[in-house]
């Protein structure tokens, strides 16, 4: 088996490079959503995010202190120290703590006249120093130490810096009108009757198909299969209208119950497929020692199948939290109250697309707790999947 | 009434209800209807049994006539009459309209491109994933994070391709990747992707692509590893190489499951609907059936075309439904 070794060492660099290089591709594209929702409007508007990474270069204006407030006398020469990145005793922000200046000027015609360190002759014996941190020492008589403060012009190397501002914002700001924080809320209240009540109403049905013989069984389950594909595209003006004459109109009730109408055929046809597979003899013994169906079914199927009800919970969980088009023909009235995440962010597009922050960051709020849900349950999700579709 | 407050009822009535319903209506049957007891104790307990199941599928079986079975006639009836005439019968005259309408064709014509890249383009991209990430010691954590996109709703995923797409003009630094890839190859102006007919599709395309292939990877790679060693052994003692081994011994071996995948991944294109709902709303020539269908109904309140439209996108769907069945049938024989 030599050759199969050697011929596997061969193309292993190949395989790792490109299922890296797929992974990449595959990650790059959210990877910038999440990284533009942790920088500032300005940082999004002047570079792409892969910028964000490295440090940045910048040239910027700094004025020395105002002399009249700052300057002191030392042996007949008047003096004026601080630090360029501090503004009325304390550093803006956590980058211009730890910018490191490269070079620096004080003239707009030569901006990089000078090393961080170096001393510049103003002329007639002022001077002006500045260290790598934005330390200065301004330094001159009486006259040339006056009036307003020295303009420096530095370029100066910034590390990546991040904010939690947009966040803020977004989820927490009384005053903003994107109103996700509600449309959270909206999106949960949703999401949770949703996703329990098919979860039952499925569970009974399943074991019937399942365990139970009548006459009618495999019709039955094929038609559960042909719903699979149904389009619920067709269900709603049938059902929009339906809802209107029995008085649910456009709410949450509607929207419960489009919800689990919809989920129905996957969960039923898991459950299903799960509890098939169940091994006879418990359920026979069971049976024998005269324990009626619904016994069976609650004492020993239901827990029996609890990776197939977390799976479709997971499922359906995760189809009802991203859903747009069901959330806006049954739930979604004119007055925009009960709007929900998916909806809200597509308003946004429209509305505010050149900014970023605010979709970027209104966005990864709603991705966030699927991707949770996704990161944490995962072997349940695709347990799920291959009980759903190989046969 | 607090909308999560709400919620809370909902699902104590609902749990409550359903599992009010089963019990009561087992007890029901069980000490009054035909009672296990008496003269007839064994034809009672025969009939007893023969409701039950009945019991059981109630709830179900009416949730899923009135929400799936009967939405297809009602909508089937509503695409031959005209609504504002008082719904009078037209026969096919909405269909007519549809025809005439030169955005349907539109539609048709991207769902089917839509039909032809995106479950072939995720299949392979989803085996490919699959035959290299069984191989290596991180393939594990490859994989999750290729399957990912399937946790992130079609919307999410379109303001995420938005920003790839984004361009700004000429003289600022473009935040969207493609165009800076773009300029930096030498691009003469960056390009709004989203507004370039017929590539837009594409680029539409690429979002969803983007989410299925991890479906497709999860369950080939489960399926290349159901296949027999000794196959594979086989052929290397025949001196096969390694892509005679993938593509002339594990290939054919999953082809079952490539067909499963394809087709799931084909009625999921059919529906889409939110991917271009977002980026574009059938602007530039991207509309497709299921954006038309909602512009009909709830932009144009035109029910009659609308319901048309949601037939043609059922029409698309019966071959599948049919082979679906078809083969749930031939398996449980």
């Amino acid at each position: 088996m030599d050759n199969i070794a050697g011929k596997k060492s061969g193309l292993t660099w190949a395989v790792h490079l490109s299922v890296a290089a797929l992974v990449l591709l595959w990650v790059f594209p959210t990877l910038g959503l999440l990284v533009s929702s942790f920088r500032t409007t300005d940082q999004i508007r002047t570079s792409g995010w892969w910028a964000a990474m490295f440090p940045a270069v910048q040239n910027e204006v700094f004025r020395t202190a105002n002399p009249g407030a700052f300057r002191v006398e030392r042996e007949g020469v008047f003096v004026v120290e601080g630090n360029l990145y501090v503004v009325d005793g304390r550093a803006e922000t956590a980058a211009d703590v730890a910018a490191v200046i490269s070079a620096w000027g004080v003239s707009s015609r030569d901006i990089a006249a000078f090393g961080p360190g170096e001393t510049a002759d103003l002329g007639e014996g002022e001077t002006l120093q500045v260290a790598e941190n934005g330390d200065y020492i301004w330094s001159g008589n009486d006259d040339q130490i006056s009036g307003r403060g020295q303009r420096v012009f530095v370029t100066a190397e910034s590390p990546p810096e991040f904010t939690l501002a947009n966040y803020r914002g977004v989820l927490f700001d009384p005053r903003n009108r994107e109103g996700m924080a509600k449309a959270f809320f909206n999106t949960l209240t949703v999401t949770i009757p949703a996703t329990i009540i098919p979860i039952l109403i499925a569970a009974f049905a399943a074991y019937a198909l399942a365990w139970m013989e009548f006459p009618g069984r495999a019709l039955l389950v094929a038609a559960v299969v042909a719903m699979l594909v149904v389009p619920l595209q067709l269900a709603l003006i049938p059902l929009l209208t339906l809802h209107n004459q029995i008085g649910i109109g456009k709410g949450y009730l509607g929207v419960w119950l489009a919800h689990t109408g919809f989920g129905l055929p996957l969960a039923i046809y898991l459950l299903r497929n799960y509890m098939v597979g169940l091994p006879r003899e418990i359920i026979e013994c069971a049976k024998v020692d005269g324990a009626t169906d619904f016994q069976v079914f609650t004492k020993i199927v239901l827990p029996l199948s609890f990776p197939a009800l977390a799976s479709f919970a997971i499922f359906q969980f995760l189809w009802t939290w991203n859903d747009l088009l069901v959330a806006m023909v049954f739930l979604i009235d004119s007055s925009g109250q009960t709007t929900v995440m998916t909806r809200q962010i597509v308003e946004l597009m429209g509305t505010r697309g050149g900014d970023w922050e605010i979709l970027a960051t209104s966005a990864f709020v709603s991705i966030a707790v699927p991707l949770i849900v996704f990161f944490t349950m995962q072997r349940y999700l695709v347990r799920g999947l291959l009980a759903g579709s190989v046969k | 009434m607090n909308p999560a407050f709400q919620a809370l009822i909902t699902i104590i009535v609902g749990v409550g209800g359903c599992v009010g319903y089963f019990y009561l209506s087992n007890l029901f049957l069980d000490r009054v209807l035909f009672p296990a007891r008496g003269p007839n104790t064994g034809r009672n307990i025969n009939r007893a049994n023969a409701v039950r199941p009945w019991l059981f599928l109630f709830p179900a079986l009416f949730a899923l006539g009135l929400y799936l079975a009967y939405p297809v006639f009602e909508t089937f009836r509503l695409s031959l009459i005209d609504r504002n005439a008082g719904g009078a019968f037209v026969g096919a005259e909405n269909y007519a309209r549809m025809l005439n309408d030169p955005k349907f064709w539109e539609a048709l014509r991207n769902n089917f491109m839509w039909l032809l890249i995106v479950p072939a383009a995720s299949t392979a991209f989803g085996l490919l994933a699959a035959q290299l990430t069984d191989r290596i010691g991180w393939g594990n954590i490859a994989k999750s994070l290729i399957f990912m996109p399937m946790a992130i709703s079609f919307v999410g995923a379109a303001v995420i391709f938005k920003l790839v797409y984004d361009a700004r003009p000429e003289d600022v630094a473009q935040i969207g990747i493609l165009n800076a890839v773009y300029m930096q190859l030498g691009g003469a102006a960056p390009v709004t992707w989203l507004t370039v007919p017929f590539w837009n599709n594409l680029f539409l395309m690429v979002v969803l692509i983007w989410i299925q292939t991890g479906f497709a990877m999860v369950i080939l790679s489960a399926a290349l590893r159901g296949i027999p060693e000794e196959t594979i052994e086989a052929a290397i003692v025949d001196g096969a190489n390694p892509f005679q081994i993938f593509f002339k011994i594990k290939v054919p071996q999953i082809a079952g499951t490539i067909v499963v995948v394809w087709t799931t991944i084909t009625i999921v294109v059919l529906k889409v609907f939110d991917i271009v709902f977002a980026m574009t709303n059938g602007q530039w020539e991207t509309q497709v059936l299921a954006n038309f269908m909602y512009d009909k109904l709830f932009r144009a309140n035109d029910w009659g075309m609308g319901s048309a439209a949601a037939m043609v996108i059922m029409l698309l769907v019966t071959p599948i439904l049919v082979w679906n069945v078809y083969n749930a049938r031939k398996e449980m024989r």
